[in-house]
């Protein structure tokens, strides 16, 4: 049997188009626009000015404070303007937009692809890296990773884990990054488990990759400490708690960090950034993305540099095609939809779906027929229908008792359910209603 | 960009899940039984199976449209589960009239006045069934033995059914090893060569509907296998303790309606509980009451009862007993 989580999750049909399109690089786009906030945390402050010519790699934003991230031009050329620009979120952002001259690096980085095994940092020196280098959890979080390689006084982490799941169907940003860039990420892994003083590492990676388990595996020997896990292919495998469930089989308990139990998880292509910030000096400022859609003439994985608009990567795709209903930024899970595809990709880009417009529309509202399904899919066992029904009727106090915060968002619930109930959007109301009053609480 | 491009939130796909496949699934596993209640009691199990379906699609039909004036449902396929499970839970030689009286109170009354699917809190063909067991207690315990395409109608050969010839004779003062000697065979009782509603004779096709059911997982083995068991020990335990006035477990199970009951009236959505652990009470629960109810109520037959009974702690069991979340208990080894 391989390992999984026992509770809920769902099989969610995989469309796994791009895992054998090898990464290609994308050609540098005309214009920029570089968002000062990639991160969960206060954005960074900005250190240019319009006018300013910046090299690729330079710093143009810096952190700011603790839970914040640096933020480095991908590009060289001249900043034609700040100004804000409409993210992800539908958000206004800050923004430095830059006019692309030439592709001129800042000396400093190892442009060579010779593969660096000796780490010669020190553990600290390992966490400074990251904090300048700006690298957040590439997963789709975004955290901070220096936050994470930090360990409170008190805590001790004995486990690294790794995740290479890519639960979500359609993206194979990490799958490529594995099956490409496998010693360097193993080299990456080493580099986390020094910062963090831990001498085992678990990489779990879902079955349906077997490639890449296979690769691993083999490189894996050479690394001390490092261990492959290949897990059975379900959803939401890829949330932490899940993911360590389902490799040590504890539970992070509800509102706590996987520190409570021991243990640190971060992403492959993390632990890819890490390598490459750690060993040849590269800040953050390019990811693997993956574009693709049923209708998509090329879809595949490209090497994209930070705020480069989506439009540029459906054009290397064959362009937008004609039935196009809607396009989402991330996983058909949980990813959010686009309205225009100027959108800047961002570190936390995992990948870019066309979906054709029959499967944008949602499914015909019907009457619940309390038929626990909700119940099943939900990795947490919360009760889905009864929270979606608390926070419409407005029901907060007894949402939060039921546990609302706990969701982490993951949208098994409204995919499973038969009467196809909006649960989710119901339950993100609640969600966040409560999560305001129990902070007005805290001020009072 | 020629269409406009759908920015609804997440999740972006659904499953192939629907209201309608869940109904049609279950109208799917009912077929056996269907198909062994035809075999066994000829033209009056398709007059009484079409006339509950019929009347149940058309007065929910003409509910929506003409009192409720709400947009029309009728095609999830409710209806038409509940009319089956009307029908399978009738007599074959009931009267029509009858039928669509039960039909227009498991629609109208125990369905649509609480507002529809999702909204009932009592099972709508039981609460139908029961009603005309108490309206029409005649008609509705009278059974024809089975006999295939030769049973006439209303003027169909009758008898008792394996629960009542115990009960009566017990009253009677008849010792069980007499009684046993006058009920069908284990084999018979298997098949469903015995009187009794249309649906509940043949236990070996409901046995094939709950396979069918579980592999589709329309329904979970929580509710089912709780009924079932807690009858299986009850019994077991009071026929211990007296073998002459108590029957044996295997006899509980098969004669009457336990297994229709148990596969397919407890295990309905609306009026069964959310989470595991409150299926199995309500299943107990089911159970226990069916036998006091055989054994020592007025009825010779007691499912019915202890699911509707069972169905109004229903929300109190939802409100109380709740899964175990993720991350609750902390176990840190
Ligand atoms: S899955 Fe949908 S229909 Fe079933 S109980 Fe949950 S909300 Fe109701
Ligand atoms: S979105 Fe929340 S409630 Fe729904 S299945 Fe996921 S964790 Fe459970």
């Amino acid at each position: 049997m391989l390992k999984t989580f026992p509770l809920g999750g769902i099989h969610p049909p995989e469309f796994k188009l791009t895992s054998g399109s090898p990464i290609k690089q994308l050609p540098l786009p005309q214009t920029v626009a570089i968002m000062v906030s990639q991160h969960i945390g206060a954005p960074a402050s900005l250190l240019v000015n319009k006018g300013d010519s910046v090299k690729t790699g330079q710093l143009i934003a810096s952190i700011n404070g603790f839970v914040s991230s640096n933020i480095h031009s991908s590009v060289s050329g001249n900043i034609s303007k700040i100004d804000t620009i409409i993210d992800t979120t539908g958000y206004r952002q800050t923004a430095v937009f830059i006019d692309v001259a030439g592709d001129e690096w800042v000396d400093t980085i190892d442009r060579s692809s010779e593969l660096v095994r000796d780490i010669n940092l020190k553990p600290e020196e390992i966490t400074e890296k990251c904090r300048e280098s700006g690298i957040v959890g590439l997963g789709g979080a975004t955290f901070p990773s220096h936050v994470k390689l930090t360990v409170p006084t008190g805590k001790k982490c004995n486990l690294l884990i790794i995740n290479g799941v890519e639960c979500e169907p359609y993206l194979t940003s990490d799958h490529r990054l594995m099956l490409e860039k496998g010693e360097e990420i193993l080299v990456g892994i080493s580099i986390l488990m020094k910062a963090l003083g831990v001498e085992q590492a678990m990489i779990g990676i879902e079955n349906n990759k077997s490639d890449a388990i296979a690769h691993l595996t083999r490189l894996s020997s050479d690394y001390k400490g490092i261990t492959v896990y290949p897990l059975a292919v379900k959803y939401p495998q890829g949330a932490e708690k899940q993911l360590i469930k389902a490799l040590i089989n504890r539970e992070v308990p509800s509102g706590r960090l996987p520190l409570d139990v021991g243990a640190v998880v971060h992403n492959v292509g993390t632990a890819y950034a890490v390598y490459e910030a750690v060993q040849k000096n590269k800040p953050l400022f390019e990811r693997v993305v993956t574009i693709t859609g049923k209708s998509v003439t090329n879809p595949g994985n490209y090497l994209v540099r930070t705020g480069t608009a989506v439009r540029h990567l459906i054009e290397a795709a064959g362009g937008m095609p004609d039935d196009t209903g809607k396009i989402v930024n991330g996983g058909p899970m949980m990813g959010k939809a686009l309205n225009n595809t100027e959108v800047p990709v961002v570190k936390g880009t995992s990948g870019i779906i066309l979906f054709p417009s029959d499967e944008s529309i949602r499914p015909e509202l019907k009457p619940c027929i309390r038929c626990a399904k909700c119940i099943s899919a939900c990795a947490l066992n919360l009760e889905p229908y009864l929270l979606a029904n608390l926070s419409a009727r407005g029901l907060f106090e007894r949402a939060e008792i039921e546990k609302i915060t706990d969701c982490m968002e993951c949208g098994s619930c409204s995919y499973t359910c038969p009467a196809n109930r909006p649960l989710l959007d119901y339950i993100r109301l609640g969600k966040s209603t409560v999560i305001k009053m129990a902070r007005q609480r805290n001020i009072k | 960009m020629s269409n406009p491009l759908n920015i609804s939130p997440s999740p972006h796909i659904h499953g192939k899940e629907s209201t309608e496949k869940l109904m049609y699934g279950v109208v799917l596993a009912l077929m056996p039984a269907l198909f062994a209640s035809i075999y066994f009691f000829g033209t009056g199990a398709i007059i009484v199976t079409a006339t509950s379906v019929i009347s149940c699609i058309s007065f929910e039909y003409l509910i929506q449209r003409f009192i409720l004036r709400k947009p029309l449902s009728i095609n999830d396929g409710s209806a038409i589960v509940t009319g089956l499970l009307l029908a399978l839970n009738l007599p074959s030689n009931i009267p029509v009239p009858v039928i669509i009286i039960g039909s227009l109170v498991a629609i109208g009354v125990a369905k649509m006045t609480f507002g529809g699917l999702g909204n009932n809190p009592f099972n709508p063909a039981l609460a139908g069934r029961v009603f005309m067991l108490i309206s029409f207690p005649v008609q509705m315990t009278s059974w024809p033995v089975p006999s295939g395409f030769k049973t006439g109608y209303i003027d169909a050969v009758t008898g008792a059914t394996p629960l009542s010839i115990i009960k009566e004779g017990i009253k009677n003062g008849e010792s069980l090893s007499q009684l046993m000697e006058k009920v069908p065979s284990t084999a018979n009782m298997i098949f469903g060569n015995m009187g009794g509603s249309i649906g509940e004779v043949s236990a070996l096709a409901l046995i094939i509907g709950m396979i069918y059911m579980l592999y589709q997982k329309i329904i979970t083995w929580h509710i089912p296998v709780s009924i079932i068991g807690s009858i299986a020990v009850f019994t077991a335990l009071l026929w211990l303790i007296n073998p002459e006035s108590n029957a044996d477990p295997m006899f509980h199970i098969l004669a009457g309606g336990v297994l229709l009951g148990a596969i397919f009236m407890a295990t309905d959505y609306v009026t069964s509980p959310m989470s595991p652990v409150a299926m199995l009470i309500y299943g107990c629960g089911i159970g226990i009451l069916t036998v006091i109810i055989r054994v020592w109520g007025a009825y010779p037959e007691g499912v019915s009862f202890a699911i509707l009974i069972m169905n109004a702690f229903v929300p109190l069991m939802n409100t109380y007993i709740k899964p175990k979340r993720f991350g609750e208990e902390v176990k840190n080894g």
